[in-house]
């Protein structure tokens, strides 16, 4: 589940381990409605943000702890306890810290802690909230590998909050995106890049430039410039299209749909990326070109289109229709 | 000066060096304060009964006026520490960890039997608690005694210390992450097994220093105690009373005496809790 602060991705986490009730609909495991059944019986791993270790249990504690609670009936012996946490230890790499206690680890290593306690209790679905929120890139890095194996390993259905959209493309099978409190698409990794829905997926996943355009009739106008965009019979009326940096080149032929001055030039190893204002845009773009095609500094140069996608203004200003796909 | 001894007079420093300067200064007024507010007047007191020895002081804490009013003192003290943990931390949960109107006003309220003068609170109690009072008459009709008893000690006791526990454990509950308390559910945990696996452990420390703190003022309250307890002998007299009693007889050395036997348990009862209390930090104190 990706979205900014505040999009509602923690609360609907949090639905679903039953920590908060839902106002309407309802949440079923495999089929099975859950929505009344409490948290303890949910059987839900849930990796907390800030971790929530007992700071007064050992490592190994903590780890056995969800064992521990169990009704004398259906808890396993001492020595199957001790087992599962010795494995869980190992699992996670910490086999030689199982009696420490969670202030001697670091942030990483607390971490992992907490993904093997929730884990213990052998969970039907693993929830993590930004479980990596608080650590350096680095070790992020690391986890998020690590977190791939895991998941490889234990097969368990596992949702993942974070507001990092490179985080969420690399772990995830399925993407859900969430904007202020409302689903705006859900797919795999390359629909959310390659076919965003709304505006704000386009924005959000990856970067976008937005141009204020006018639809009449059928022709997208820019300014005083046409674009050759299939509006798909959208309505007349203001829309905006969007396009990826990566999606406007120079234009070889000497033609293109757009114009923009060069403002400054850098060397890159591969070439040259020239810093481009457009016309009638406020926001400047880079554009990386080969050195042998590479523009003078002040140059006027025209620029294409690969590939965009329009949406038309509505009443509102904030919402949007989808028109499909241009170009 | 060589600098081998200079090393060596550093390796021995009395403190490690820091950016805040002034230990020597602090550090002198904390040792003359002490000294004359809390060491001296003990020493004082222990000079002037030493007079009477071990073997005196033994005869006074056997005297069975003495010894009765020791052991009241002392036992409704604990008890009622002990009522006030219970309660301090119901009410310390309750004001720290839910939001209802009135929240900051009750909360205001703990700090009362602080501020009031103990003979007022003293004389309240009595009245409400009077076989005629609001509470007593009712009581008295369920043939329940309070003013004029040892209850009478215990409810005024109760009242006075309960802002200690609640003001020592009220911190360390708002540093209790709720997810502590949400993760221990996941894992299945009933509410019961959070209360006691989760949450109690953390608070022992605090909970142990709010206890000793209400039993040690419970030992050394008089002004609310005298009004409420009717000062029987041998069943509701206080050993402060009976201090001043004997001062009041000029029986200084029987003053000092008693005086010297509370000082000397107070400092073993205080001792043994903290002694409870570090290894309860040890042991459940990782934060």
């Amino acid at each position: 589940m990706l979205g900014p602060s505040g999009s509602g991705k923690t609360t609907l986490l949090r639905v679903i381990a039953g920590l908060n009730a839902p106002d309407r609909g309802r949440v079923y495991f495999d089929g099975q409605d859950a929505t009344n059944l409490p948290v303890q019986d949910r059987r839900v791993g849930f990796v907390f943000q800030n971790y929530a270790l007992f700071k007064h249990r050992t490592v190994g504690d903590n780890i056995a702890y969800g064992l521990n609670v169990r009704p004398r009936h259906s808890r396993p012996s001492r020595e199957q306890i001790r087992a599962r946490v010795a494995e869980l230890l190992k699992f996670v790499q910490l086999e030689s810290l199982g009696s420490r206690y969670p202030s001697q680890l670091s942030g990483g290593q607390r971490q992992r802690v907490a993904l093997a306690r929730a884990l213990a209790i052998e969970p039907r679905v693993l929830l993590l909230d930004e479980p990596f929120g608080a650590l350096d890139a680095r070790v992020r890095k690391d986890l998020r590998r690590w977190l791939r194996e895991v998941h490889k390993e234990t097969g368990l259905t596992t949702i993942f909050v974070t507001h990092d959209q490179d985080e969420a493309m690399e772990l995830a099978d399925r993407v859900v995106v969430l904007n202020e409190g409302s689903i705006e698409q859900i797919g795999t990794p390359s629909e959310i890049y390659d076919q965003p829905v709304s505006p704000f997926v386009i924005s959000f996943v990856g970067e976008a430039v937005a141009l204020p355009v006018n639809v009449e009739a059928g022709r997208v106008t820019f300014g005083d410039r046409t674009l050759h965009i299939d509006t798909h019979g959208l309505r007349s009326g203001p829309a905006r299209v969007f396009f990826r940096p990566a999606d406007i080149a120079v234009a070889t032929n000497g033609a293109g749909e757009l114009e923009g001055r060069v403002e400054s030039l850098r060397r890159t190893p591969a070439g040259v990326r020239a810093t481009i204002a457009i016309d009638g845009y406020d926001q400047t773009l880079e554009i990386d070109s080969p050195l042998d095609q590479a523009a003078a500094l002040g140059d006027r140069v025209p620029l294409s289109l690969a590939n965009a996608r329009i949406f038309t203004v509505s009443d509102t200003k904030t919402d949007y229709v989808d028109a499909g796909e241009g170009i | 000066m060589t600098s081998p001894t200079l090393a060596g007079r550093h390796a021995r420093r009395f403190k490690a060096p820091s950016v805040i300067p002034g230990f020597g200064v602090t550090f002198g007024y904390t040792l003359l304060y002490l000294g004359l507010v809390v060491l001296f007047p003990l020493a004082t007191l222990v000079w002037r009964s030493s007079g009477l020895g071990l073997s005196g002081l033994y005869q006074i804490a056997l005297e069975p006026r003495v010894a009765a009013s020791l052991q009241t003192t002392f036992a409704v003290s604990f008890l009622a520490a002990g009522i006030d943990l219970f309660f301090g931390l119901i009410a310390a949960w309750t004001l720290t960890r839910y939001q209802f109107p009135g929240r900051r006003l009750l909360d205001a309220f703990v700090d009362l039997p602080f501020a009031l003068p103990t003979a007022v609170a003293g004389i309240s109690l009595a009245a409400l608690y009077a076989p005629n009072g609001w509470f007593g008459a009712p009581l008295a009709d369920l043939g329940v005694k309070i003013a004029f008893t040892r209850w009478g000690i215990l409810v005024a006791l109760v009242f006075i210390g309960l802002p200690f526990v609640v003001r020592t454990v009220q911190p360390i509950i708002a540093e209790l992450e709720t997810e502590l308390e949400e993760a221990s559910a996941t894992l299945g945990a009933s509410r019961l097994q959070t209360v006691v696996r989760v949450l109690l452990p953390p608070l022992v420390p605090a909970l142990l220093t709010g206890f000793a703190l209400a039993f040690a003022r419970g030992v050394g309250e008089y002004g609310s105690v005298i009004f409420i307890s009717g000062n029987i002998a041998y069943v509701s007299e206080i050993a402060p009373l009976l201090i001043i009693e004997k001062l009041e007889q000029y029986d200084y050395a029987g003053a000092t005496g008693i005086a010297t036997i509370m000082l000397a348990i107070s400092f073993v009862a205080l001792l043994v809790i903290n002694l409870i209390q570090a290894w309860s930090r040890k042991r459940f104190g990782h934060v």
